[in-house]
């Protein structure tokens, strides 16, 4: 027996080095430098899934059942998928309302029922007590092994020996204290523990290495690999059917509801909530916990199947415990070191979930079911300026001891009855009856209080009557005949079988009888009334989580209260220096110098709340806070108006947002529309400036010699009648500007008539150039015309297009100079009917060619310039662009000008 | 929290078929006295499939943008 | 003797109006029809006075009044503006490039007259 202290020693070292790393990480925590803050280690903590149950268990159920071990595994895996919205969810509204512990997440949801918050956490102590005595039990088995070497024979518990005997108690007692120490050194506003999330991580990693390490010299070192051993399990009869099929477990239906019931308690254990939702440091570590987690299940099993065939093909009938193969192969194989590290593993998985199992229910029972009797039954909110959070400290360490207590009872009193599996599967039962209230709390709104502790009650009491009677009935407690024959030998109560189901095995019998009575219980209850104001106003927080940016939790309270007070209040749980720190940075934030004078408005009484809740729960707090404040109670009505506010100012500022951004964009325009206003301004400007201009050259000339043949009666004849004639064609050309200018203002304005008729553009072409005969032949100009045969019709305006024509061949008269030659071609092109009016003339500078198609800008070196305004190619082109064309120059400077005009085919006027 | 807006459409999408291959009568249909790689067909579909849907899961979180 | 005077205009009815008035005034007149014609021209007959145009081909009125002021040997000559661009920041300009008097068409002969008298007799 000299190894019995070499094991306490190294398992008291293991013990003081994860103290000590939880050490560490509080540390540097305390510093800010977070060594949690960290998505590998958030998901690697909630591997605290992963307990003795299955790091001894699987091979057990394995034995048992063949790969019926694996829904235990892929329940999580797909709640995991679905773990980006309810996780999420839960991670946000825990953190919206200062939560810390499942039973406080559904007391708070209901209305912040003290009653509910007890209820539920009663279910979760209960609930989870067997897992726990599960846990002592496989530490206990597994040092009893090591101890007896080499008769690897799990020792058979004997029930006459005093539990001061009993190892198995110490067990319970070191487990105790050491989650004191790590659970309890200090109140935390927000109930978080870094130190102990990074001790977990690392038991994750531990139990991993020492499993697989098992695994790979059971399968490799026994055995020569996978094919090897199942090749052997081939060879015998029960094996076989162990190996590869689901008929060896208890068929699909089993399989189903495991895995159900396993998604749920991945959410809903103790423990689970613990590590995911309330020690989560940042929501986007999530992500990488979605497939990271279930990536460690899957690896933490691979070597499952494989133990469990090589420790039956190797214990073949001698009675060894499946559950112990974990152990027994390396034991049975002298393979000491391996055999250390797998107990090690063993313990790593054991006080992982020990501790924070604890830790959870702790904070539970100290906030949902001490403090709210307390406060009841002593008034302790009032009484007097004591420091409280010496108290508050021992309830929950007082809690850690009773809950492993009362698992050391369990252990001793059903603990035999049923392999590790069976235990592990009646919590998980028990948890997931929190499952209606949860996930309905989270998406309906119509949930009620009453209707939570009726579900909550009736799935309790169902499991307790087909799941924890019968096993403590198994174990001798109860009278076996209350399984066989039901109670008071009515044959339809018989537990296992109740109203006479058959066919299911007891866990999914159970599972099926109390969801249903759970669920049913809590939406026909909810159902009766509608929600009462506080409970549609936490509703509200919790179902639009993932909406609301801020709590509107505030505007929901209306009284008067004392800042004073208040910090008094919150002292005498958090300790004054930290209730004196935190009403200190709340001032700051708000902007007040002293605390004292800070106004206890809304704002401040929910701050005071949240404040406690972490330390007390949201139910307590709320109970003490109300000690303190004078609430005016708030109707229904109210409520609904206030949230209704609360939503329509949420709507209101989207809105303004959205009008905002419309806002900038009509801005965008219309600095955009202004600049264009100002352009257009200028061109207007401009355009008016050069009308004037235009105008007033002519009237210069008229005005000038009027004057001088008024004044002058002695200008000969022949001057006379020069000046007179002057004085007629300047006139013209005044009448043709005035009506030209009104044109084209006409035609971009759009205001101008077009009288569209079918048009032959050859006899228009040929018209035009007999009209403009006389000017031709006064120049000496030779007009030659070249058109085809005939052309297809056209729809266009013919006054209009007759007035481009005249415009283009007066302008080819007037540049061509003496002597020229004019030609005018007309052509059918793919573009449609083109007109070319070229001459032999000087040719158009090219940096002129565009110029010349705004308005006033007339061709250089003109000789008789009163001839034209300047305005007749820009009408030209308005003309032929309306009717869908383009009308252009081509020159060569020197060679001739050639102005051309398109029309399609197809031409309509607009 | 920034991601693909098909990011939960697609982990629904991933748990449902999850839900489709973990069950019965898809589970029945390697349930059957078949070996492959000289180990149990059902077996090794369990372990492929999960492993697929992890690493599905993985891809659907992890990637960056789409 | 007779002073010389130059009319710079585009317009061929302007100029023979004008040079109609100063030719019976008694002002040998010179014409030119552009900008660089009237630079080269004041400089070639360094004209008593310049009746000049502002829009005008090749070279623009202000630039010619600017090129005269700025040539100390052609500081006798005078200049009158005439344009039919009437609005105050082209008189200012105008006179600010040294122009003696600024018109715009259309201009009353009679005034005009008086003005070119007025200058030339200063």
């Amino acid at each position: 027996m000299t190894l019995a202290p070499l094991l306490a020693v190294v398992a008291l070292l293991y013990l003081g080095l994860l103290f000590a790393v939880a050490w560490w990480a509080d540390r540097r925590a305390d510093q800010q430098r977070s060594v949690i803050a960290n998505p590998t280690v958030y998901a690697l903590s909630m591997a605290v899934y992963c307990t003795t149950w299955t790091f001894y268990g699987s091979v057990g159920r394995a034995a048992g059942s063949g790969v019926g071990f694996l829904p235990i595994y892929l329940g999580p895996t797909l709640v995991m998928a679905l773990g980006w919205f309810l996780l999420l969810k839960m991670i946000r509204s825990a953190k919206a309302n200062r939560i810390t512990s499942i039973a406080d997440f559904i007391a708070s949801r209901y209305g912040k029922s003290q009653l509910l918050g007890g209820l539920a956490t009663v279910i979760a102590v209960v609930g989870v007590v067997p897992y726990i005595s599960l846990q002592l039990k496989a530490v206990s088995g597994s040092l009893g092994i090591l101890l007896q070497q080499p008769a690897a024979l799990l020792p058979r518990h004997d029930a006459a020996q005093p539990f001061f005997a009993d190892s198995t108690f110490y067990i319970a007692l070191i487990l105790a204290a050491f989650t004191v120490l790590f659970g309890t050194r200090h109140l935390d506003a927000t109930e978080r523990h870094e130190g102990m999330v990074a001790a977990v991580a690392l038991e994750s990693v531990v139990k991993l290495v020492a499993f697989s390490a098992a695994g790979l010299f059971v399968t490799y070192g026994l055995y020569d690999g996978f094919g090897d051993i199942f090749q052997r399990a081939q060879a015998v009869e029960r094996l076989r059917v162990l190996a590869g099929s689901l008929a060896a477990g208890q068929g699909y239906a089993t399989w189903f509801s495991l895995t159900l019931l396993a998604a749920l308690a991945m959410l809903f254990l103790p423990r689970q909530f613990q590590v995911a939702v309330v020690e989560n440091v940042n929501e986007s570590h999530l992500k990488r916990a979605i497939w990271l987690f279930p990536l460690y299940l899957l690896l933490i099993n691979v070597f499952v199947l494989p133990i469990t065939l090589g420790g039956l093909l190797r214990f073949s009938g001698q009675g060894v415990d499946a559950d112990t193969f974990v152990l027994t192969l390396p034991v049975a194989a002298h393979q000491d070191a391996l055999a250390l590290l797998v107990f090690i593993g063993g313990l790593s998985a054991a006080t992982g979930m020990v501790i924070v199992e604890t830790i959870a229910l702790s904070t539970m029972v100290c906030n949902d079911l001490v403090m709210p009797l307390l406060l009841r039954w002593t008034g302790l909110a009032q009484g007097g300026a004591r420091d409280l959070s010496g108290l508050l400290l021992a309830i929950r360490r007082g809690a850690i001891l009773a809950i492993l207590l009362l698992g050391y009872l369990y252990f001793r009193l059903a603990g035999e009855a049923y392999a590790l599996v069976g235990i592990g599967l009646i919590s998980f039962a028990a948890v997931a009856q929190f499952a209606p209230a949860m996930i309905g709390g989270l998406y309906w709104r119509g949930g009620t209080r009453d209707g939570a502790l009726a579900g909550l009650s009736a799935g309790f009491l169902v499991w307790g009557y087909t799941l924890l009677l019968p096993s403590f009935a198994k174990s001798g407690w109860l009278p076996a005949s209350f399984l066989t024959d039901g109670p008071f030998a009515l044959g339809l109560l018989r537990p296992q079988q109740l109203f006479g189901l058959t066919g299911l095995d007891e866990i999914s019998h159970s599972l099926f009888w109390s969801l249903c009575a759970n669920l049913g219980a809590y939406v026909v209850v909810s159902l009766r009334r509608p929600p009462t104001a506080v409970e549609a106003g936490q509703a509200r927080l919790f179902v639009d989580a993932l909406k609301l940016s801020r709590p509107v939790g505030v505007a929901l309270w209306r009284g008067r209260a004392d800042s004073g007070e208040l910090q008094t209040l919150v002292g005498r749980f958090l300790g004054p220096e930290r209730a004196r720190a935190a009403f200190a940075g709340y001032a700051r934030r708000h902007g007040v110098a002293d605390p004292a004078t800070l106004e206890a408005d809304a704002d401040l009484v929910h701050f005071a709340e949240s404040q406690l809740a972490g330390a007390i729960g949201s139910a307590s707090a709320r109970a003490v806070v109300a000690s303190v404040a004078q609430e005016e109670p708030l109707s229904p009505a109210e409520v609904m108006e206030i949230l209704d506010e609360a939503s329509q100012l949420r709507r209101y500022s989207r809105e303004l947002e959205r009008k905002s951004q419309q806002l900038e964009a009509a801005t965008h325009q219309l600095t955009a529309a202004n600049a264009r206003l100002q352009e257009l301004d200028r061109l207007k400007d401009d355009f008016m400036s050069s009308v004037t201009h235009e105008l007033r050259t002519p009237l210069t000339s008229i005005r000038a010699l009027s004057e001088i043949l008024r004044d002058d009666p002695d200008i000969p004849p022949p001057e006379r009648q020069r000046f007179h004639t002057i004085i007629v064609g300047e006139t013209e050309r005044l009448t043709r500007l005035v009506n030209q200018t009104l044109d084209l203002a006409k035609i971009e304005s759009g205001n101008a008539e077009w009288h569209t008729t079918e048009i032959d553009l050859k006899q228009l072409v040929a018209q035009s150039a007999e009209a403009t005969g006389q000017l031709f032949r006064d120049k000496e100009v030779a007009l030659s015309l070249e058109l085809p045969e005939r052309v297809p019709p056209l729809l266009a305006d013919r006054d209009r297009l007759i007035q481009v024509m005249l415009n283009l061949l007066s302008n080819a008269a007037k540049f061509v100079g003496r002597g020229g030659k004019v030609t005018v071609r007309l052509a059918e092109t793919p573009e449609g009917l083109r007109v070319d009016v070229a001459d032999n003339g000087k040719g158009i500078a090219p940096e002129e060619q565009q110029l010349i198609f705004e308005r006033f800008r007339q061709g250089g070196g003109m000789t008789d310039k009163p001839a034209g305004t300047g305005l007749g190619l820009p009408i030209s082109r308005h003309i032929i662009e309306h009717f869908g064309g383009r009308l252009w120059v081509e020159s060569v400077p020197g060679a001739g000008a050639t102005f051309s005009f398109v029309l399609p085919r197809a031409a309509v006027g607009q | 929290m920034q991601g693909s807006i098909l990011r939960g459409p697609r982990l629904v999408a991933l748990f449902l078929a999850g839900c489709l291959l973990f069950n019965y009568p898809v589970l029945a249909l390697f349930d059957r006295p078949v070996e492959l790689f000289g180990l149990p067909l059902l077996f090794v579909y369990l372990f492929a499939a999960w492993f697929g849907l992890i690493a599905l899961m993985a891809w659907i979180i992890e990637r960056r943008r789409d | 003797m007779s002073k010389t005077l130059l009319i710079a205009d585009d317009e061929p009815n302007i100029v023979i109006s004008v040079e109609y008035l100063m030719k019976r005034e008694g002002f040998e007149v010179l014409v030119a029809g552009d900008g660089e014609e009237a630079l080269a021209k004041i400089r070639q007959h360094r004209p008593d006075i310049v009746l000049l145009d502002v829009m005008m081909p090749k070279m623009n009125g202000f630039d010619v009044c600017q090129e005269v002021r700025a040539d100390p040997t052609l500081s006798g000559v005078r200049i009158l503006m005439l344009t039919a661009k009437g609005r105050d920041t082209e008189v200012a300009k105008g006179l600010a490039l040294g122009a003696d008097v600024y018109m715009t068409k259309p201009f009353s002969t009679r005034e005009l007259v008086e003005k070119v008298r007025q200058l030339v007799g200063q």
